[in-house]
């Protein structure tokens, strides 16, 4: 089912469930607000929780194309919304001038030949605003690696959906996009921005969540292996790591395992594929002090 | 009827996120009316409807969520309240000026003010080098109104964003076709575009701890003259547990800032666990991003009740990230001081610049360290 077409917030879980993601009722309660008041939705939450995740799922239940913008610092509206071909354009105008045009025709009408649509180069926000029929889906990625200039720019674009390009005029968008903006919190996105938007916390998924996650996204693994592997990587997110694990790192890790043929978690192969799991020297340090006996036995006996 | 009966129940709404706005929850502007259309879209049928509805329109941060939870037990169980239990808060005392005087102090003051003169060094001049430690209220009053006009300029880095410039790196496409256009289209004068210059950002960390207090109460109002003076500054405070206090010293008025930087901080004066309240700032902000390349000012004196290998292990995570660490202890400036309480020594290898805080010219000293 179309997502948009959703009537209440259970609806939007089974669309997305349709979609390969699994939402709780707070994650779904947002969206579901996203679309019926028209908001951008923001997301919040530790790196590797699905926030991107969300803005996929949410394109292939609209049957839409997902348009992501990855916010850098220093992103200014040229890499953000459009810019113009300045090669074709001085290109165009030698032409014009090899073929006798330009001294024929007067530099006014020359300067409309040149700042035409043609010479536009799109750039996410704008073909975002531009696309008709079903709304698309747009992912300003990391908003919180643009500097402040930048968001306040953000904010004029959301507010009412249009850019203008001095040259020619003004896009509305017909259709606004759905919008999801995510943050990893390195610093505080704006108030106004935040007034602007809906937000939700995404946390880690509890230990049934997770195991109906690597069902889902890894659909050869048995049932056994995925809930010993959501019981070991919950542990670990209680343990006083530099980086927790992911859901995404969950999945790496169950792939792994499979890699090598494992269909039970040993003390072996749990040290050779630790890699795909914790990413700091330290915290592989933490977790094979501690043993990896010990994790298992408070996973089993929990 | 209906009509009565929908009143009412905004009115329930409207008192809760009042409710949320007093237990000290920052909900934006226009969000009620927002929460309340939210409402009307998913119902109000079931709690969990409500609680969802009010996280996702009145933009709950992580930290506030338990604060979130307990308000919105109170208001729609009615039970029990289970407000998170505030410790007693004495920092309004410690932080506001004094205005009425025991009158032995105004004799000390007076007595320095004779001395003054017959060194011939102003006043203010005497008390910019005096310790924090030995100042009265009076002459602390001064002070501070000295520091209100302190202003912290920064380092600055290099910034990703372009600008114009009269010849350079980066050929300005936008600006060279432009002017092309008008001469035919042959691009015979280039134009330019450079990297600017942007504050590196700073985050100072204040230790609150019981063997700071003399000195917290006069530091943060340099904290809040760094934050007031320029962007790009974050500023927390480190005791038994780590808060941040960016938000709440952003106010121009120092008073009013100080204020609300007192109601917010649930330790002052109590026990240190440095190396803990490090590794919270290095896990929860520092690491993300908030230290990276930036300049690290920490103000503690270094004794930690904690475990100094935790301390050490977190100094060197800050090392790696961040673009230089500043330790300022005000003990430093004592005659003899030799870095030995256990934290200080465990964390001095990691420190770029090592200056003492106990008076207002070391502090201009440490502006200008953190300026140039």
């Amino acid at each position: 089912m179309n997502i948009l077409k959703a009537s209440n917030v259970e609806e939007v879980v089974s669309c997305l469930r349709e979609q390969d993601y699994l939402a709780n009722e707070g994650l779904a309660t947002a969206i579901f607000l996203a679309l019926r008041l028209k908001k951008p939705l923001l997301l919040e939450g530790e790196a590797g929780v699905g926030k991107t995740e969300v803005a996929k799922a949410l394109s292939s239940s609209v049957n839409s194309e997902m348009i992501r913008l990855q916010c850098y610092e220093g992103i200014d509206a040229s890499q953000a919304v459009y810019e113009w071909d300045y090669a074709k354009q001085l290109l165009h105008l030698r032409a014009s001038e090899a073929t006798g045009a330009a001294s024929e025709t007067d530099l006014v009408a020359l300067e409309d030949e040149i700042y035409n649509e043609r010479f536009l180069i799109r750039r996410p926000l704008m073909r975002a605003l531009e696309k008709t029929g079903s709304p698309s889906v747009l992912l300003i990625d990391e908003v919180d690696r643009a500097d402040d200039e930048f968001e306040a720019f953000l904010l004029e674009v959301l507010s009412d959906y249009s850019v203008t390009v001095p040259e020619i005029g003004t896009f509305k968008a017909e259709n606004p996009p759905l919008v999801i903006i995510t943050s990893n919190r390195t610093r505080d996105v704006h108030d106004a921005l935040k007034r602007r938007c809906l937000y939700h916390w995404v946390e880690h998924p509890g230990i049934e969540q997770e195991v109906e996650i690597l069902r889902i996204r890894a659909p050869h693994v048995s049932l056994s292996l995925a809930r010993d592997v959501a019981t070991v990587v919950s542990e670990l997110r209680n343990m006083d790591l530099y980086k927790t694990p992911g859901v995404s790192e969950t999945i790496d890790w169950v792939e792994a395992l499979m890699t090598v043929g494992a269909d039970e978690i040993e003390p072996e192969v749990f040290n050779s594929t630790l890699g795909a799991l914790l990413k700091y020297r330290e915290d592989q340090q933490r977790v094979r002090n501690r043993g990896f006996g010990d994790v298992l036995a408070a996973v089993r006996q929990g | 009827m209906s009509v009565f009966l929908e009143r009412t129940i905004d009115r329930h709404f409207v008192e809760f996120v009042d409710a949320l706005r007093k237990e000290g929850i920052s909900v934006p502007l226009g969000a009620t009316l927002e929460f309340g259309k939210a409402l009307v879209e998913i119902g109000v049928d079931r709690r969990e409807k409500v609680y969802w509805s009010g996280r996702a329109t009145l933009a709950i941060q992580p930290e506030e969520i338990p604060i979130y939870d307990a308000v919105f037990n109170q208001h729609w169980y009615q039970g029990i309240p289970k407000l998170q239990e505030v410790p007693d808060l004495k920092p309004l005392t410690l932080l506001l000026d004094e205005p009425d005087e025991a009158p032995e102090d105004e004799e000390k003051t007076e007595q320095i003010a004779q001395d003054a003169i017959n060194v011939r060094y102003s006043r203010t001049e005497v008390l910019v080098k005096k310790d924090f430690a030995e100042c009265s209220d009076k002459e602390l009053e001064e002070l501070y109104e000295i520091m209100k006009h302190l202003r912290l300029h920064g380092k600055t880095k290099r910034s990703r964003r372009l600008q114009k410039a009269r010849d350079g790196r980066y050929l300005d496409f936008r600006r060279t076709a432009k002017y092309a256009l008008r001469l035919g289209g042959d691009p015979i004068q280039l134009f330019f575009r450079n990297p600017g210059e942007r504050p590196r950002r700073l985050v100072l960390l204040l230790d609150v701890s019981g063997s700071m207090e003399t000195y917290a109460r006069s530091l943060i109002r340099f904290v809040h003259a760094a934050i007031a003076g320029r962007n790009q500054v974050e500023a927390f405070t480190l005791g038994t547990r780590l808060t941040r206090l960016t938000r709440e010293l952003s106010n121009r008025d120092p008073d009013v800032a100080l204020n609300r930087a007192a109601k917010t901080v649930p330790d002052w004066s109590g026990g240190t666990r440095l190396g803990e309240g490090l590794r919270l700032f290095n896990d929860e902000w520092g690491i993300r991003g908030m230290a990276r390349g930036a300049t690290v000012v920490i103000l503690s004196d270094g004794w930690d009740r904690g475990e100094t290998e935790i301390l050490e292990e977190q100094m060197e995570r800050l090392s790696r990230v961040s673009h230089q660490i500043v330790w300022v202890n005000p003990l430093k400036a004592t005659p003899g001081y030799e870095p030995l309480a256990k934290g200080m020594s465990a964390a001095l290898p990691y420190v770029d610049e090592f200056l003492d805080g106990h008076n207002l010219d070391s502090l201009q000293m440490l502006a200008k360290v953190v300026s140039e």
